[in-house]
């Protein structure tokens, strides 16, 4: 017995291919990814910055080493209100999206009990189903014969359709708004849901009231969530192009359609890639800023 | 029972009695402005598309209110139409194929960085995700300009790799999950028994990372269906529904793209209840 026990354990030592990672083999597990990620990820990023460095002339692309696009696009007046415009509205978005989501994500979080799957999926739906068709539907509310009008007109507040809603930047705001909200209100659902109960009751058994409790318990524990969601709305914004175009009119015109801009119509691929490369940079230190603090884990 | 016992006892208790009451005071006060903000914010976020549901059944050539009578025509000429069903099918093409091929990299990657200790590996991880959380504009211009220089010609290949690269981390993250809850003992007591690598893959871990797998699945082929940023920049000739829908948005605000609009809403909603319903299970 001891002996076939034996053998049979160094068969199984032997045969285990799990165990060690001294197997070369075992590194084509790595390949297919490893591979993908850099004929399809880094390499297009750095062509993207290589195209940032040369021109545009008279719709052919030169291959010229210049920094013409990054001075330009630091310098120019346009440019730069665009940009400002675009940070200005990501923050106003983002801090909307802050007051009006957190409560609907502690709500889920920690006042639903039956019908917790039932409001997950009422905030996931919009996250994953088309960013384009929400967008877009704004336009039902927004237009001159959307709702916004008609209720207006129904108050006498109007006397006729107004075209003010839609095309400016105030639209872009609504519609970004009601289409990025589950984004901010997930991860902070997902970091409120963690937080142990008994943490809530020993706050409550040692005599802190609910605000108490909130302040010095449940939102120091929901930061991480907080800031993932702060991250991702800001971020998303930053690059929308597609609500700046249906909705947007010319004062909401945002930094993606610009970039959007120079590769179609514009056809000034080195400057829109100089844009993007900014645009990049600036996602990135964010992103990388957030990751510090523990944001990415969580979502 | 000490005397000491005891009073930590009334103390507790009392502590409880005013810690209860407060939160139940607290609780009803703040219950009614709670549960009106959140009704408000389902509102704002689900009205505008209700209103397209609604006008899309609506036989007035201008979208809006009052309601004239209901009618199936907008859907109807949306059927006729050849290159809408065109459309369709090549997102159903590369929605598939995305599927497949993120999941087969995402896979295998996720196994690599579960098994491996490989230099780089941080790097690695932060690679899979940035294409996710940056903004998909740079992700398709990059692709954009790297196909022209390579001369790649743009094709519903190159949009079926653009939506990859964006799904590869959904992939990762979901099947790397299940494999770090998976202990290692079963596959080791696969081995020990005398099976091979081969046999253990399909006997054992397969079956389960079996619903990881599927979740990640619905999920990129949810994502590639509505997927529209890095499309406009990435397809060519032959188009999917969201650039079909991007060209007709960008003509008007009419019933047809309402219907249209109305498809690909219901489309994702079923798959995002699937995968809801997955995620809500497995966390």
């Amino acid at each position: 017995m001891m002996a076939e026990a034996a053998t049979a354990e160094k068969r199984g030592l032997r045969k285990r291919p799990g165990s060690g990672a001294r197997h070369i083999g075992r590194y084509a597990l790595l390949a297919p990814s490893a591979a993908w990620l850099l004929l399809f990820v880094l390499a297009p990023v750095s062509i993207l910055f290589l195209y940032s460095f040369w021109t545009s002339h008279n719709y052919q692309i030169v291959q010229e080493f210049t920094l013409a696009n990054y001075r330009a696009t630091f310098t120019d007046p346009v440019f730069r209100t665009v940009m400002w415009r675009t940070l200005r509205l990501a923050f106003l978005v983002t801090a909307t999206s802050l007051l009006l989501g957190y409560p609907v994500a502690y709500f889920i979080a920690r006042k639903v009990t039956r019908w917790k799957t039932f409001f997950y999926l009422l905030v996931i739906i919009p996250m994953w189903s088309s960013y384009l068709v929400r967008v877009y539907s704004w336009k039902s509310v927004l237009g001159d014969q959307g709702v916004l009008n008609l209720l207006l007109m129904k108050l006498g507040i109007l006397q006729e359709p107004s075209p003010i809603f839609l095309y400016n930047v105030f639209a872009v705001y609504l519609a970004l708004v009601g289409s990025i909200l589950p984004f901010m209100i997930l991860p902070i659902y997902t970091s409120l849901e963690k937080i142990p109960q008994s943490l809530v009751e020993a706050s409550s058994d040692l005599g802190a009231g609910f605000w108490r409790t909130f302040v010095r318990v449940i939102f120091p524990l929901s930061l991480p969530g907080t800031l993932a969601g702060c991250t991702f709305t800001f971020v998303l914004v930053l690059g929308d192009f597609i609500a700046s175009q249906l909705l947007g009119g010319t004062s909401g015109i945002l930094i993606g359609k610009v970039i959007y801009g120079y590769f179609g119509l514009a056809f000034d691929w080195p400057m829109g890639s100089a844009m993007s490369f900014v645009l990049f940079a600036i996602v990135f230190t964010l992103i990388a800023i957030a990751a510090r603090f523990g944001a990415l884990k969580e979502g | 029972m000490t005397t000491l016992q005891r009073e930590v006892t009334r103390h507790r208790r009392r502590g409880d009695e005013k810690g209860a009451a407060r939160n139940g005071a607290s609780h009803r006060v703040a219950s009614l402005p709670l549960l009106a903000l959140v009704a408000f914010v389902f509102f704002f976020m689900y009205l505008p598309m209700l209103l397209i549901v609604i006008f899309s059944f609506n036989s007035s050539q201008v979208t809006t209110l009052p309601l004239e009578r209901f009618t199936l025509r907008w859907y109807e000429e949306l059927l006729a139409d050849r290159k809408i069903i065109d459309a369709f099918v090549n997102t159903l093409i590369v929605g598939a194929g995305t599927t497949v091929v993120a999941l087969l990299i995402g896979g295998s990657g996720a196994f690599a960085l579960n098994r491996l200790k490989f230099p780089g590996k941080g790097i690695y991880e932060y690679v899979v995700t940035m294409p996710f959380v940056l903004p998909e504009i740079v992700t398709g211009i990059a692709l954009l300009t790297y196909y022209t220089w390579i001369g790649f010609r743009l094709s519903l290949t190159t949009v079926l790799i653009g939506h990859v690269v964006f799904c590869l981390s959904v992939a990762v993250r979901t099947i790397g999950g299940r494999l770090q809850s998976l202990p290692r003992s079963y596959e080791e007591a696969s081995y020990d028994l005398g099976a091979s690598r081969l046999r253990t893959f399909f006997l054992i871990t397969l079956p389960n990372i079996r619903t990881a797998l599927l979740t990640a699945g619905l999920l990129i082929f949810t994502i590639s269906f509505d997927e529209t940023v890095i499309t406009i920049f990435a397809t060519g000739q032959q188009n999917t529904l969201p650039m079909v829908i991007w060209a007709m948005m960008r003509r008007g605000f009419t019933p047809e793209v309402n219907a249209l609009a109305t498809l690909t809403f219901v489309a994702s909603l079923i798959l995002i209840v699937m995968v809801g319903i997955r995620l809500r299970e497995e966390a």
